[in-house]
């Protein structure tokens, strides 16, 4: 199948690829750059899994394609901690145990990060909501919700001191 | 003693009781976990499965010419291609034949019928699209029932003949087994002379463990050694290194079988599917890495399915309420093939724990498994060996009871519970309970949601004919069997079920734990290093723990069935003190005292009555490499392979408040109260964490999952827009509780956890939404309790607005 040239940043970096134009974005990432935090759970755009930031939005990237990319900034879970220091939403599911296998924490992650952009103090019924484009088997939610909250204070203290 | 310093030392050491985060954390929040499908291989190729779009059906050709056309498609095998090195069929873990790629026929809808190998997963899904198969379709099954018809089609033409199966006498062509529990006579007996007897059909439906991450595996042969190293999605890996042994011939020596990170299992993860043979048979043809992983709809249509048990029970009661007989008969569906996940010599798990919490002293259940065309499984979803299915059995008939009695369901359960003074207590099944405290327990959550204040506002609204919902209340009082098991009962493949821990302990004072089971996200590296911690002194921060390697862990049983802790985690503990009791003896030698003068104190030996003079265990550490008592061996290390002499029994007390809209039938978790006894508790924020999890996939199967098949084979259900998961909207928020009743047999009194709030919650559930409506003269309600079937109900009991 005849590939296009597509130019990606992709946590800060700018990829320069030829991609079969049905190439899902997931598999590109994961096969084509190495990133395999994003993860593949129904191939249907219900569990989140695959989440990733692309301009501004939270994208599930098993329904998108690689092609439709191009020219766009892409973040995945590997971009998030910056100069070795974690990023506010990883310490909150840390310390608050907001995960169990895994599986699904890099798109929850991701959509944790996006979402308290759009709602920077959300209730708990709002982050519910607002997470719940994302499937965890695992943990029930519960501090799923609290590591979100976590990271909510601590983000709110650091514009605070910005400030 | 400086009593600041000791409470230090004890928090340093993160040992048993602590909370300390997880150590797995740190690579799982930077996207840096290894799950199978992150793993490449150089010249990697990518499997894909045909499977049958029919339920039954016979193969009259399958043509691979156009398959062979398509770019980067290198190879497609089917049975054929197996015959030869005879993996067309492969042994079940219950004694069964199933099919590796369909041989003649396909018994179920989505059967593996041929693989596609290509340089790359798009050409492999674009030759499985090209591969012709000529089906000619026959008469499907999917009801059991209607399977044991005397002129009911013949499924499985492979066992022709065979009247006699891995369980005892077939008596029709779709029969695996009969097996019963119990004294039937003196059940039956019970019955006769009951003041009162209650009966329910309950049908608990099929369903699916559905993990996030589907299974898969990548095989890699390597023809010059002759070695064959697999990654694969297994809870078990040494079991399936032994069932590679035996299908390839290659010995085990040679097979490297790694479990890396595991993305969910839930007992989805037990089983040795086609897919893994075929990879493997794969890179053992064409001398390369296979990759296969399963789509989310190969997964819940193929890979174990869970439950789908028939069940008819009745309990004989005195006048009182005391009940005096339990008796029971199931029908279960086993799919197309038997490839039920138990013990060898339990073709219905630990399904006789079903007399529950309750002192019945006579039972009998009966058990009846069947073919059909469906997909094989029957896997412990989430509990040990159909548990789930037994409790939810006699939680439901002690409802029934109740109601009949016109008793209410907590008077009823403290009535009939096992005394405290009664444990240890052997059942009328046979099951040697170890310990429980049933009504303290049941106490504490009564008080604690107000039962009587609950019960009032539900009075109060049943009174009130605008009231615009249903009021229920769940009460549950489960004991779990978990833990298999004595190596006496329990056995796979011949294999008795223990599990293993080596430690060494290094110079400087760190320590390396390998162990025969596997975390599914069950924190597995960050629990037991605390039980070493405090049984050896060291921190557990420095005591890294490995699993999933076959070549590096001591041979191991696996991770399913809670039975981690009650079982490995002896294991920990009894090689942690093969170790202490070496470390004693090299302590007394450096102190230059007798063995008997040495006090242990959480890090150290002290010398009786002189604490200045001790040795703490890193001084021990580096002496063991240096300076041992003579005649003494170097170095500090153990390994401890523990069967365990008993199961252990955790059991909860569950309540749940649901108010039920009568114009929609959608049902609102009001609250619910999840009280656990586990035994000792290692980690209490993990257990918290897998109560949570249990809990909300318990909420999954009592409101929404279920596998439907229509009269084709069809299965109406298999994508996460059918087949329900909830999300953070839906989940009712957990309240949780819990006693400390130690098991008396397990080293560190540990019962397990993790499938508790599985089992209790389901019938929980359903006993909230029964009891909305058992004032209506409703005794049950088939799950999924989803909106329309309450609406039903509604509808039906007169009460829908």
């Amino acid at each position: 199948m005849a590939k296009k040239l597509i130019s990606v940043t992709v946590n800060g970096r700018v990829q320069d690829k030829a991609v079969e134009p049905r190439t899902l974005l997931v598999h590109f990432l994961r096969e084509e750059l190495n990133l395999t935090g994003a993860h593949i759970g129904c191939e249907t755009s219900h569990c989140g899994a695959c989440t990733v930031d692309i301009d501004g939005q939270s994208v599930k990237s098993c329904t998108h394609l690689a092609v439709q990319c191009d020219g766009s900034e892409v973040l995945t879970v590997e971009g998030l901690a910056q100069a070795g220091v974690l990023h506010a939403v990883q310490e909150g599911f840390y310390k608050e145990h907001g995960l169990q296998c895994g599986f699904c924490t890099p798109g929850m992650l991701m959509r944790a990060y996006r979402f308290l952009q759009h709602n920077p103090s959300p209730s708990e019924e709002e982050i519910r909501a607002g997470m719940s484009g994302n499937l965890c088997r695992c943990t029930g939610y519960q501090n799923i919700v609290k590591a979100v909250q976590y990271a909510a204070a601590k983000l709110q203290q650091t514009a605070k001191e910005a400030a | 003693m400086n009593a600041p310093e000791t409470k230090e030392r004890l928090a340093a050491l993160q040992g048993m009781g602590d909370s300390r985060l997880r150590k797995e954390d740190a690579r799982f929040i930077q996207g840096k976990g290894n799950y199978v499908d992150d793993i490449k291989m150089p010249e990697m190729l990518h499997m894909d499965i045909v499977r049958s779009p029919f339920a039954h059906a016979r193969i009259k050709g399958i043509d691979k010419t156009e398959a062979l056309k398509v770019p980067g498609v290198l190879a497609v095998l089917t049975a054929d291609d197996l015959k030869p090195f005879k993996l067309h069929w492969m042994p079940t873990l219950a004694g069964d034949v199933a099919a590796v790629l369909a041989d003649e026929k396909v018994h179920f809808q989505m059967q593996e019928v041929a693989v596609v190998i290509a340089t790359d997963r798009y050409a492999a899904a674009d030759g499985v699209e090209a591969v012709q198969v000529d089906y000619e379709e026959l008469p499907v099954v999917i009801d059991p029932f209607e399977a044991l018809k005397p002129d009911a089609p013949v499924l499985r033409e492979d066992l022709a003949g065979k009247t006699e199966g891995a369980h005892g006498k077939r008596d029709h062509h779709n029969h695996i087994f009969t097996w019963d529990a119990g004294d039937k006579a003196a059940a039956d007996a019970a019955f006769d002379n009951a003041a009162v007897t209650v009966q329910q059909h309950l049908y608990y439906p099929r369903v699916h463990p559905c993990p996030l991450e589907t299974c898969g595996c990548v095989a890699s042969f390597d023809p010059v050694r002759g070695e064959l190293t697999t990654y694969l999605t297994s809870q078990a890996p040494h079991v399936v290194r032994t069932v590679v042994s035996l299908l390839s011939g290659i010995p085990e020596s040679k097979i490297r079988i790694v479990s890396p990170d595991i993305g969910g299992g839930f007992g989805n993860k037990v089983g040795v599917y086609p897919g893994y043979v075929c990879a493997i048979a794969a890179t053992i043809v064409l001398g390369k890495p296979v990759k296969w992983i399963e789509d989310r709809v190969e997964n819940i249509s193929s890979t174990a399915f869970a439950r789908d048990y028939h069940m008819d029970g009745e309990i004989a009661a005195t006048a009182d309420g005391r009940i005096t007989g339990l008796r029971v008969n199931v029908v279960a569906d086993h799919g197309a093939f038997d490839a039920c996940a138990d013990p060898t010599k339990f073709p219905a798990g630990l399904f006789h724990i079903c007399s529950g919490s309750y002192d019945i002293p006579a039972a009998y259940a009966q058990v009846k498994g069947v073919y059909t065309n469906k997909a094989p499984g029957g896997v412990a979803y989430r509990c040990s060996f159909r548990v789930t299915e037994a409790v939810y059995l006699i939680e439901r008939l002690v409802d029934v009871l109740a109601q009949k009695m016109n008793m209410d369901k907590a008077e009823i359960r403290a009535k009939n519970f096992i005394k405290k003074e009664q444990f240890p207590y052997t059942s009328a099944f046979g099951f040697e309970y170890d310990s429980g405290d049933y009504q303290t327990a049941l106490d504490k959550v009564l008080e604690a949601v107000d039962y009587k204040a609950l019960r009032a506002e539900q009075a109060a609204k049943r009174a009130d004919p605008s009231c615009p919902t249903l009021m229920g209340i769940g009460l549950v009082s489960f004991t779990e069997v978990v833990g298999a098991g004595p190596s006496k009962m329990c056995d796979i493949l011949g294999v008795g079920m223990f599990d293993s821990c080596e430690i060494r302990v290094h110079p400087t004072g760190s320590a390396i734990a390998r162990m025969g089971t596997i975390s599914t996200g069950q924190a597995h590296a960050t629990t037991y290093a605390q039980i070493i911690a405090t049984e050896i002194g060291l921190p557990s921060e420095v005591i890294q723990v490995e699993e999933g390697d076959t070549s590096t862990a001591p041979y191991g049983l696996g991770t399913y069935g809670s039975r981690s802790t009650p079982v490995a985690g002896a294991a920990i503990a009894m090689a942690s003190r093969k170790i202490h009791a070496k470390a004693r003896k090299i302590a007394a030698h450096l102190l230059e005292v007798s063995e008997n003068d040495l006090d242990w104190e959480i890090d150290r030996f002290n010398v009786k009555g002189d604490p200045s003079k001790h040795k703490t265990m890193k001084d021990i550490c580096w002496a063991a490499y240096n300076n041992v008592p003579p005649g003494m061996e170097m170095g500090l290390e153990a390994v401890h392979y523990y069967d365990p002499p008993n199961f252990t029994y955790p059991f909860g007390i569950y309540l749940c408040v649901v108010d039920i809209d009568r114009g929609t039938g959608e049902t609102q978790v009001r609250r619910f109260y999840a009280l656990d006894d586990c035994g000792t508790r290692i980690n209490p924020m993990v257990i918290e964490g897998q109560i949570h999890g249990g809990l909300t996939e318990g909420y999954a199967v009592a409101m929404g999952q279920q596998m439907p098949f229509d009269a084709q084979g069809n299965l109406q259900g298999n994508t996460l827009m059918d087949y329900f998961l909830p999300t953070s909207v839906e989940t009712p928020h957990w309240e949780t509780d819990h006693t400390v009743t130690p098991s008396p047999h397990h080293p560190i009194g540990a019962k397990g956890v993790a499938e508790s709030p599985h089992v209790g919650s389901i019938p929980t559930f359903t006993s909230a939404v029964v009891d909305a409506f058992a004032h209506l003269g409703v005794t049950d309600m088939t799950m999924p309790h989803t909106s329309y079937r309450v609406w039903q109900q509604l509808v039906k009991s007169g009460v829908a607005l």
